[in-house]
Order: structure tokens, then C-alpha cells, then sequence
């Protein structure tokens, strides 16, 4: 016989909802709709851009002078040209030196971080890389700018200190921090058993790195590089305080340019909405945000191909 | 006068601390060149800290691992701070508890040991072949995989990695085999596979096997060694062993009184 502690306190209401189903189901909506706002906002933007850019695409777009003339001359009164070669230039000349800078610092900090640093060591350079990452992108231009600068034309003797260069270096150091935590990760994500392997076969530590973890932290690797090459790419204030921003196609390292970036963050504010130029601009935005765009889901599905495996 | 048997690992009186734990009290064992000497004990009783302190692979752990006393590896020390430990691991493989092929090519996998020791000499393909032919047919291996030399080895069948994992010791010659319960991930197919290509490595090899499985050790070994907290408790040929051990802690054990 059931004792009156053991009694069911109220009788079986198995359809009953009470507030804790509508705040669980509350709550389900609300998490759901911050995980698509991604999509949402993707979307809306590149249409805004796109929208805001079309009447120039469709119109007055001379491809073969766009992607083929260095002459970017939107103000001028008698015969603006809107070239963006010497842009493209500037760019990808600032991007690959920053490249250049970054690859094997950030690599090489990533390994150590990785596979020397222990304990302590360890977790205060994490720290103190992360905290470099979140460095302001004005404040590494005031690097290049009063920093770099007299530092280069005291160094090579030249008459100008910002270029290529200085926005080269600047942005290399700028991405090196972000290329080191997700290089960091992709060598942590290498299973221990494989190091032990190596080492239990008579593998110094410098065979372990080469011959088995950085092997098999490839793709980890490139995507950290693809990144890196991506926030470069779509970096804007610290090359444009560091480039000198005048357009031109470089030939030597010293010589000034301009980014895609700083070219819209420049101009912008000076355009007329819906003019011409207004509309050029936008073009460029949308030239930027499809190679982000590549640069960054080339990374990601390169990451996605080392989880499949 | 009768020469004695040459020992291929002396270990005397060899305790380990990991940090503040003492994992190893004054431990001795005596391993006899070319024979299979299988160690057992309940889990936590130091055998797998004693085997891995037989290649210093213990020593991964950093500082915070402490030995003292003395092995020697045929008749020579080993626990020096002068000891080149690649050198070491060359003479002295090892096997562990779950197969760790490396995400190379089968073929890469057996030529991994050889290609880092005597990367001075220039090898032809045709004599690469060769070393990984022998190795793969000394672990009877060579039949299955022979098609797939170029397959990432991870994709192998557990069994084919474990004895991947073998014929990768051959092409350097070690004169010993270190074995970490080397068929625990396997299913008993697989166990019985491997532990005939155990016996058929013997004689040729001295092989170390630390097993979880009393039946295991009957089988694949000539002599058994108990452990028990850190320490030594009996050694002897096995079939004397588990007829008649001389101490009431191996006897309680076999017996499966605690384990």
C-alpha cells in the first residue's frame, strides 16, 4: 500500500504547459534567430553594396579601362577615368610583403608556442598574442606613420618613409597575431600519439615538427595563411596612414600607393550620393568583398577538409 | 665453463617519481637476450612506467619526471644525461596500447625510422622496396597491404596498424621490442593474430610486453614478472609462474582475488 509520502501530489496533467515550456520555447526562438542573423546580415549587406553599386556596373563600367588602366581620376572636371589597376597594385604589393613579413613569424611563434613553450610560458604568450590581435588598426598606422617612417628614411636614405615598405611590414606585424592563434590551433589539433610515434622511433624534436606535425597541421596551416592574407587584404587605416595613398604601380619598395580600401575610406565622404564617383566607390566595395569573400571560404573549406579526414 | 645468457635489459633498483609520486620502488629485472617476458600486475602497479622507462619515453613528460638506479640495455647504461636518446630508440622500439601509424603511406610508415637514422646514406628506390618488403613480410603483412603501399596508413584495419606499427621497428634493427598492452584495441581475432607474430619475432628480438590480460601473458611468454605498487614482486619462467608462484600476492592475483 503506497504511504501518503509516496501519494502523487496532483493527479497527471501530461498536456499541462506551463511557464518554464514557454520560456524554454522563448528562448530556442530567440538563440535561433541570433544564429541566422549571420546569414541575415551577409545578405543584406552585400545586396546594399551591390544595389548601390549596379547603376555604375550597368552603366557608365568601361571593364577593359577598370581592370586595365592605372589611372584612377574620378574628380576630375573634364574626363574622369576610373582605372583601378594601380589600386589593385597597391594592394596586392602591401598584402604580399605583409605576407612575406608574417608567414614565417607567425609560423615560427605558433611552434613555439605550440610545441616548446610549456606551462606558464605557454599561457602567457597565448595571452599576450591575443592581446596584440586586439591592438586598434589606428594605432598600428601611428606606428608607421611616426615610428616607421623617419625610421626608413633614416635607415635607406630615401625621401619618403611611407610606402610599400612601411604599410608592408605594419600590416604584416598587424595579421601575424591572428595567423599565430589559428596556426596554434591547427598544431594543437595534431593527436599526441603521433609525436610519441616519432619520438619513440628516434625522432629529434626538429624531425617531429617537419616530418610529422607541420605534415599533418597542413591544411590548418594554409587556412591561418588564408586568413591572414584576407584581413590584409580588407585591412583600410593602417595602410592608409602607411602607404603614402597616392596611386601608382610600384616598382620599387619604397615607392608610395594606395589600397582599395583606403581609397573608399578616403572618398567617400566626398562624393556626391549617387554620383558617378558615389557609385565607382561602391564598385570597389563590391571588387573587396567578393575576394574577402573567396579568400575567406577557401580558408574555411580548407579547415573543413583536414575534420573530414 | 658454460657462457650465461647474455641479458638484454638489466634493470637494478630503479625507482621513478612522476613530481611528488613515487611510482617505482627499487625495482629489478632481469630481461634474458631474444626472449618474451611478459609484465603483469593490476592497473596502477608501475609496469607500463617500468617499460616506458626502458626507452625513456617517460622523460617526454618533462623535469617532473625523476629516475634513479641503473638499466642497461646490452650491458650498457642508459639513464646518463649523455645518452643520445634518438640512438637509444633506435636500438630499443616500442610498441603502444593503441596503433599510432603515422598519416603517411603505408610504404612512408615502414621506411619512417629508416629514412631519419641513416638519412647520411642514399638509398635507391629499389633497395626502399626491399626494406619494406622484409619489414611488412617479417609481421606477416606483406600479402594484405602489399596493393595499398601508397594508402594513408590510418585507413588500415586496427590489426594491419598494429603490425604496421612493428615491421616500422625492423628496417633499423632493434635488438629490443618494448610492447604496451599492444592488443588492447584489438577485437580477439585481431589478439590472436598478433600475438602468434609476437612469438614469431622471438629469438630474434627481446621482447618486453606489459599485458592487462593474465591468459595473454600464459601464452606469448617464456618468463612473467608481477607488479604490485610500484613494486617487483615475483619474476620467473612463466609456466612455473602461474603453477606455482612462490609469493601470496601473485598467487591472490592469479587466483583473481583483486585486479
Amino acid at each position: 500500500m503506497l504511504t501518503e509520502k509516496v501519494k502523487p501530489s496532483a493527479s497527471m496533467n501530461l498536456d499541462h504547459r506551463g511557464r518554464d515550456w514557454y520560456t524554454d520555447k522563448a528562448i530556442a526562438l530567440l538563440v535561433f534567430v541570433s544564429g541566422i542573423s549571420a546569414i541575415i546580415f551577409i545578405i543584406g549587406i552585400f545586396v546594399f553594396i551591390t544595389k548601390e553599386g549596379f547603376g555604375f556596373i550597368a552603366g557608365p563600367l568601361n571593364v577593359r579601362e577598370f581592370f586595365g588602366s592605372p589611372a584612377w581620376r574620378p574628380t576630375s572636371l573634364r574626363d574622369p577615368t576610373y582605372g583601378v589597376l594601380a589600386l589593385i597594385a597597391g594592394t596586392a604589393s602591401v598584402t604580399g610583403l605583409a605576407m612575406v613579413v608574417s608567414v614565417p613569424f607567425s609560423l615560427g611563434a605558433a611552434i613555439f608556442i605550440g610545441e616548446f613553450a610549456t606551462g606558464r610560458l605557454r599561457e602567457t604568450l597565448k595571452v599576450l598574442v591575443e592581446l596584440l590581435a586586439a591592438i586598434p588598426s589606428v594605432v598600428w598606422g601611428f606606428i608607421g606613420l611616426s615610428i616607421m617612417n623617419p625610421l626608413i628614411i633614416d635607415l635607406f636614405d630615401v625621401p619618403v618613409g611611407l610606402g610599400v615598405l612601411n604599410s608592408g611590414i605594419v600590416l604584416g606585424l598587424m595579421a601575424a597575431p591572428i595567423m599565430t592563434t589559428i596556426a596554434e590551433d591547427a598544431l594543437k589539433a595534431v593527436p599526441d600519439g603521433y609525436r610519441e610515434a616519432a619520438e619513440a622511433m628516434g625522432a629529434t624534436k626538429w624531425q617531429v615538427i617537419f616530418k610529422v606535425v607541420l605534415p599533418t597541421a597542413k591544411n590548418g596551416l594554409v587556412a591561418a595563411v588564408l586568413l591572414g592574407v584576407g584581413r590584409g587584404f580588407g585591412e583600410t587605416m593602417a595602410v592608409l596612414m602607411a602607404s603614402g595613398h597616392s596611386v601608382n604601380i610600384p616598382t620599387s619598395p619604397f615607392d608610395s600607393v594606395r589600397a582599395l580600401t583606403a581609397t573608399i575610406a578616403a572618398e567617400l565622404g566626398e562624393t556626391a550620393i549617387g554620383s558617378e564617383h558615389y557609385r565607382a566607390l561602391f564598385t570597389l566595395g563590391i571588387l573587396l568583398f567578393v575576394v574577402t569573400f573567396i579568400i575567406n571560404l577557401t580558408a574555411d573549406l580548407v579547415v573543413r577538409g583536414v575534420k573530414k579526414k | 665453463m658454460v657462457e650465461p645468457t647474455p641479458l638484454a635489459i638489466d634493470i637494478r633498483n630503479v625507482s621513478l617519481w612522476y613530481g611528488d609520486f613515487q611510482a617505482l620502488f627499487e625495482v629489478d629485472l632481469q630481461v634474458k637476450r631474444g626472449s618474451i617476458t611478459a609484465l603483469i600486475g593490476p592497473s596502477g602497479c608501475g609496469k607500463s612506467t617500468l617499460l616506458r622507462a626502458v626507452n625513456r619515453i617517460n622523460e617526454r613528460l618533462g623535469d617532473y619526471v625523476r629516475t634513479t638506479g641503473e638499466i642497461q640495455v646490452l650491458d650498457q647504461s642508459i639513464l646518463g644525461d649523455d645518452i643520445e636518446l634518438a640512438q637509444l630508440r633506435r636500438h630499443v622500439g616500442m610498441v603502444f596500447q593503441r596503433p599510432n601509424p603515422l598519416p603517411l603511406s603505408v610504404r612512408d610508415n615502414v621506411l619512417f625510422a629508416h629514412r631519419i637514422h641513416r638519412a647520411n646514406e642514399k638509398f635507391n628506390k629499389d633497395e626502399e622496396d626491399e626494406i619494406v618488403e622484409n619489414a611488412l613480410r617479417r609481421v606477416l603483412l606483406w600479402d594484405e597491404v602489399k596493393d595499398r603501399l601508397g594508402r594513408v596508413a590510418t585507413g588500415l584495419s586496427l590489426e594491419e596498424q598494429q603490425k604496421l606499427c612493428i615491421a616500422r621497428l625492423l628496417p633499423v634493427k632493434p635488438t629490443v621490442i618494448l610492447m604496451d598492452e599492444p592488443t588492447s584495441a584489438l577485437d580477439p581475432k585481431a589478439t590472436a593474430a598478433l600475438e602468434e607474430l609476437i612469438w614469431e619475432l622471438h629469438g630474434d628480438y627481446t621482447i618486453l610486453i606489459v599485458t592487462h590480460n593474465m591468459a595473454q601473458a600464459k601464452r606469448v611468454s617464456e618468463e612473467t614478472a608481477f607488479m604490485l605498487l610500484g613494486r617487483m614482486v615475483e619474476h620467473g619462467v612463466t609456466e612455473q609462474f602461474f603453477l606455482a608462484p612462490q609469493k601470496q600476492e601473485t598467487a591472490d592475483y592469479i587466483e583473481g582475488r583483486y585486479g
